[in-house]
């Protein structure tokens, strides 16, 4: 059974933490997610949860390091000043192999930057902080995805106890949208044993969670160890969408998230033209659907990336197709959202 | 035959790993009086534990017990969260004055001021043990540390945090305690106020800390006995041992 609701992006996010069986939210004020914690102060009291204004980002991730240690689902949201603050604690879940889902609604950068919407912040969910280590990084482009995929995020945080980034913007989070909800939907760990967690020893010795590993030669095993991990993730979680591709396109648009959803735009301008532009969509930016993008490409002529940065996910694009000829990259930073007519102009001039 | 009586044995909160902390350093007496005190509270089995960064990291190798890493200064907040997630366990974290006066500054005065209800040991040696000897907030006026060979400057490093006069306007905090490890009634009153701190988190009684004057030989350059003797003479002198708050 599903339910129609017009709905705010961040509040979605919201609902979808609730019903995925989170009850512990640890977040500090930042715009544009604001709406977060200020939905999640009336909700998660009421469903019996953990809701803490964190002092800091510092804390909010510490907090949710704390509570995934203990064996709870807990998620934390930011936007990309507050997402930078988190990073050491984002290596260290993974080093100590936590689950946890993190939401960066992204602003414009560098530094603080503005409250417009970007994707600037691609580097810093795909290629994280310190050390070896992969979250899953997820990026929806419409608010019933801000539902479905923060849904999905805490299943695939404890199947492979790991850190899961849902990378959405200001756009997506501001948004109002119809969605349809699948209320009935079940989380499919929600119950499952979490035998690592600290609950006390009862009955056993003390177990520990920790990243240090001094002896030498261990660390480097756990390392391998943990690529095993992103070795089977990459297996077996790539995601992505393709749109009009069954027209057999002579050239290809890459873009995630906001711009994703401006490229359909496009994509239908281009076609009142007599142009046939197919979309590949990647869901899963990590890991990176490499293979069926360069599936995607083999047979158009160009292959259009538009990011809203100058040029992040263009640089895994490239690694994909191993050839960058046919790559046209064009983004817009700081804030700037492109609009299909925008986008539609810059192929114009690029196709005879 | 003669009958064995036990006069003293092992805590069942230690395992068989032997301390490896340098001689003399305050870290084992305070890891073995809170195994002790474990036991005596008969909770092993409730107890979730957090390490901080420094020579502490390893006290997960000597506590059998639950116990988690935290990164650098954010032991508190991850304790905080265990506690919420558990509130029938007992939880507590364990940390230096690099760890819990510098870097962990602003995590810890917003958990004391939160009053959570979990207790925190404070392992005050006056420098950062772990990374070779550096100045801490903690380190005395004019005390020689590998960064600050000339003797702490006030005018270039300010003076010496006192943590516990620090949080103590603080009303979420209700039980603040400065101990000493220096000779065997200083280390009978600092097991009673760690105990103390324990029971009033097991009785719903909120934040509590103590702080351990603890020797650091190795780092301070003079032997234990010596160490000690620093303690009771200069270090206590400015950081005064006793109870700094106590409304339980
Ligand atoms: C973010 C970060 N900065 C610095 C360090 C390096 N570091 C490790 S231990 C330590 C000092 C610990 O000193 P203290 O808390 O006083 O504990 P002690 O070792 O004296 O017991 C530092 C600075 C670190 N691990 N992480």
């Amino acid at each position: 059974m599903s339910e129609k609701e017009l709905i705010k992006g961040n509040y979605a996010v919201v609902e979808a933490a609730i019903d995925a069986g989170c009850r512990f939210y640890a977040g500090y004020p930042i715009t544009p997610q604001n709406e977060i914690p200020e939905y999640m102060s009336h909700m998660m009291p009421e469903a019996g949860g953990t809701f803490i204004q964190a002092e800091s980002e510092l804390i909010s991730i510490n907090l949710v390091f704390g509570a995934a240690a203990a064996g709870a689902r807990a998620m934390t949201t930011s936007s990309s000043p507050g997402i930078s603050l988190m990073q050491e604690g984002l290596s260290y879940m993974a080093g100590c192999e936590l689950p946890a889902v993190i939401v960066n609604v992204m602003r414009g950068g560098p530094g603080l930057g503005n409250i417009q919407p970007s994707q600037a912040d691609y580097f810093q969910a795909v290629k994280p902080g310190h050390g070896d280590y992969h979250m899953i990084t997820l990026a929806p482009h419409n608010l019933n995805e801000m539902y479905d995929y923060t849904f999905g995020a805490f299943d695939l945080a404890d199947r492979y106890r790991n850190p899961v980034i849902i990378l959405a913007d200001g756009l997506l989070g501001q948004l109002m949208e119809n969605i349809e909800l699948d209320r009935t939907k079940k989380p499919e760990l929600l119950n499952a044993p979490k035998p690592w967690a600290l609950t006390g020893a009862r009955g056993r010795h003390g177990q520990r969670i920790l990243s240090l590993l001094m002896q030498p030669g261990v660390l480097e095993k756990h390392n391998f160890k943990l690529k095993e991990k992103w070795d089977l993730i990459t297996k077996n979680e790539q995601k992505f969408e393709l749109t009009n591709m069954d027209s057999n396109p002579d050239y290809l648009i890459v873009a995630f998230g906001t711009v994703a959803r401006v490229a359909k735009g496009t994509i239908q301008k281009a076609s009142a033209d007599g142009i046939k532009v197919g979309l590949f969509r990647p869901i899963t930016l990590w890991p990176y659907p490499s293979e069926a993008l360069k599936e995607a490409a083999k047979n158009v002529k160009k292959v259009f990336v538009f990011e809203m940065s100058l040029g992040q996910m263009v640089e895994d694009v490239k690694l994909a197709l191993g050839d960058a000829s046919k790559i046209e990259f064009y983004g817009r930073p700081g804030g700037g959202v492109p609009a299909a007519g925008e986008l539609y102009e810059f192929i114009k001039k690029r196709v005879k | 035959m003669a009958k064995e009586r036990v006069i003293y044995k092992k805590p069942e909160s230690l395992t068989d790993v032997p301390f490896t902390y340098c001689w003399g350093c305050g870290h084992s007496m305070a890891h073995k009086l809170i195994a002790e005190i474990i036991d005596e509270l008969d909770m092993r089995e409730k107890v979730i534990a957090v390490a901080p960064v420094g020579c502490a990291v390893f006290a997960y190798d000597f506590w059998d017990f639950d116990v988690t890493e935290a990164a650098h200064g954010r032991a508190p907040v991850v304790a905080t969260a265990i506690k919420r997630v558990h509130p029938d366990k007992f939880v507590f974290c364990y940390q230096g004055d690099g760890d819990l006066a510098s870097i962990g500054m602003a995590e810890t005065i917003h958990t004391a001021n939160r009053g959570e209800n979990i207790s925190v040991i404070f392992i005050n040696n006056t420098n950062y043990g772990m990374t070779g000897g550096q100045m801490a907030p903690t380190s005395l006026i004019s005390q020689v540390t590998t960064t600050s060979p000339y003797g702490r400057d006030v005018k270039n490093a300010g003076y010496p945090i006192k943590m516990l006069e620090l949080l103590s306007p603080l009303q979420g905090v209700k039980y603040l305690e400065r101990v000493k490890l220096t000779d065997v009634p200083s280390i009978v009153k600092a097991k009673k106020a760690i105990k103390k701190a324990f029971v009033n988190q097991l009785t719903n009684v909120g934040f509590s800390m103590v702080e351990v004057l603890s020797a650091c030989p190795a780092n301070w350059k003079k032997d234990p006995v010596k160490a000690n003797k620093w303690i009771d003479e200069e270090v206590s002198e400015y950081f005064p041992v006793g109870k700094i708050k106590d409304i339980t």
